[in-house]
């Protein structure tokens, strides 16, 4: 088959990866196996789960249906961009302090696609909250409670208390 | 579940693009890659060479004018879902978009990949049809357009020759008072449609209506008698039922995994009935 290889170079969480590459190599295996930065979870690799997501150029994607060399030149952000040492993002506090999560395995997706989302929508409907989570599977909790912990994610990164 | 090997190119231009796929029969052009990714994972196709369409800039953009609409094939769901132009004169394609996939998959997806790509279930051809779009294609050797009704040929298959692409879509301004409706229903919100419909109406030119369906057998179809039927009966609730019982009949769904097809068949029905609702009650009077 074809042995082509590529020289990309990615901007991950603000810092710059020079990676030669072949072409068939997902996105998330290039965040995951070439950056090493393993947060972002593969679930299903066919764009069902959600747990690849990322932000690409500060839109939520599935990296499982990107190829790496298509983010030549992209800025991306992984759930490693989240918490500031060891200071957690209002999403992260949020999940923890409201049970949002039981293994944590759908987690990083999860917070990727609400960063975007309540980025957007700062004040979201319940409604809303659960058409922006359609597309990330968990199968353990149930969901109530991720719900919950975006509506109070919500209100502490509009510097309310909830 | 990681795709197999293949030649990569990216071209910047459509003269590039076309003389590739020309020069390469078995080559797959990757847009959005929403569900050719998918499909090179579970190695369902093994394209000796992908050519990605995503460094055209000359494929994506909305441009509005007096009497028409041009979308890009290469324009993002996304970027479509939130242009308040689009929304104004097209409120059915926004509504349509909001069920296909999830905020993540319409970030990449594009307007012109579903298109091409015509999964029977999928949203975006049967809005198509319910707008009158015109396809307009290009190969190595020109172009032609292709009127929605004749592009969508069956499951995963398009009017699109070998060597052609997609590259842009032609929306005709509808009559002022026309009304939308847009009715699906999916097992979770951002699947493919168990059933959808999509409804135009006006009374413009002695009245004037569309209703396409999808997720029924091998693709969106119009069910032409439901729309003579909503015409002729002057929009009545009468000509309601007697427009969804046609529709319910017309439609040949399958027995699969997700529902049987007698299922189906009925919830066309329904679908087409809240559409046809929706539609008629935006409508100007
Ligand atoms: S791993 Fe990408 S969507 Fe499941
Ligand atoms: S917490 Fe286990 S899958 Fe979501």
């Amino acid at each position: 088959m074809s042995g082509e290889t590529r020289t990309i170079r990615v901007t991950i969480n603000g810092r710059d990866y020079e990676r030669t590459i072949a072409p068939n190599l997902l996105l998330s295996d290039f965040i995951r196996h070439e950056a090493e930065l393993t947060g972002t979870h593969v679930g299903c690799e066919h764009g069902v789960c959600g747990a690849c997501t990322i932000l690409h150029d500060g839109r939520p994607a599935r990296s499982c249906l990107m190829l790496a060399v298509q983010a030549n030149g992209a800025r991306l952000e992984t759930i490693e961009s989240l918490a500031n040492g060891e200071a957690l993002h209002p999403l992260q506090t949020a999940f923890w302090e409201k049970h949002g999560l039981q293994c944590g395995y759908c987690t990083p997706g999860i917070l990727m696609t609400m960063k975007a989302f309540l980025a957007e929508t700062p004040k979201p409907s319940e409604a809303q909250i659960r058409e922006a989570l359609s597309g990330n599977l968990c199968r353990c909790t149930g969901y109530q409670q991720i719900v919950e912990a975006v509506r109070h994610a919500a209100a502490l990164l509009r510097g309310e208390a909830s | 579940m990681k795709p197999p090997p293949f030649a990569y190119r990216d071209p910047a231009t459509l003269g590039e693009a076309l003389a590739l796929l020309a020069a390469n029969v078995d080559a797959r052009p990757l847009a959005g890659g929403q569900s050719l990714v998918p499909m090179l994972n579970f190695r369902l196709v093994h394209p000796p060479m992908i050519v990605d369409l995503n460094r055209i800039g000359a494929l994506a953009g909305i441009v509005i004018g007096a009497d028409a609409a041009t979308i890009g094939a290469m324009t993002r769901q996304r970027d479509a879902e939130r242009d308040m132009d689009l929304a104004r004169a097209w409120p059915l394609i926004i509504e349509a978009l909001r069920h296909v996939g999830h905020i993540q998959t319409r970030s990449r997806g594009t307007i012109g990949g579903s298109l091409a790509h015509n999964d029977p279930a999928a949203e975006l051809p049967a809005v198509m049809l319910a707008l009158d779009a015109t396809m307009s294609v290009q190969s190595a050797r020109g172009g032609r357009k292709i009127a929605s009704a004749d592009f969508f040929v069956s499951t995963l298959t398009t009017a699109l020759d070998p060597g052609e692409l997609l590259v842009s879509i032609d929306l005709p301004r509808p009559p002022r008072d026309a009304g939308f409706g847009f009715a699906e229903l999916a097992r979770r919100h951002g699947d493919f449609a168990l059933a959808a419909a999509a409804v135009v109406v006006s009374r413009a030119g002695g009245g004037h209506a569309r209703i396409a369906l999808t997720g029924m057998g091998d693709g969106p179809r119009r069910a032409l008698e439901a729309e003579a039927a909503l015409v002729e009966g002057g929009f009545s609730d009468a000509a309601i039922a007697v427009a969804v019982a046609a529709a319910s009949a017309a439609v040949k769904p399958i027995d699969d995994l997700h529902a049987p097809a007698w299922y189906r068949k009925k919830v066309a029905g329904v679908m087409a009935a809240r559409a046809c609702r929706d539609a008629i009650a935006r409508m100007a009077s």
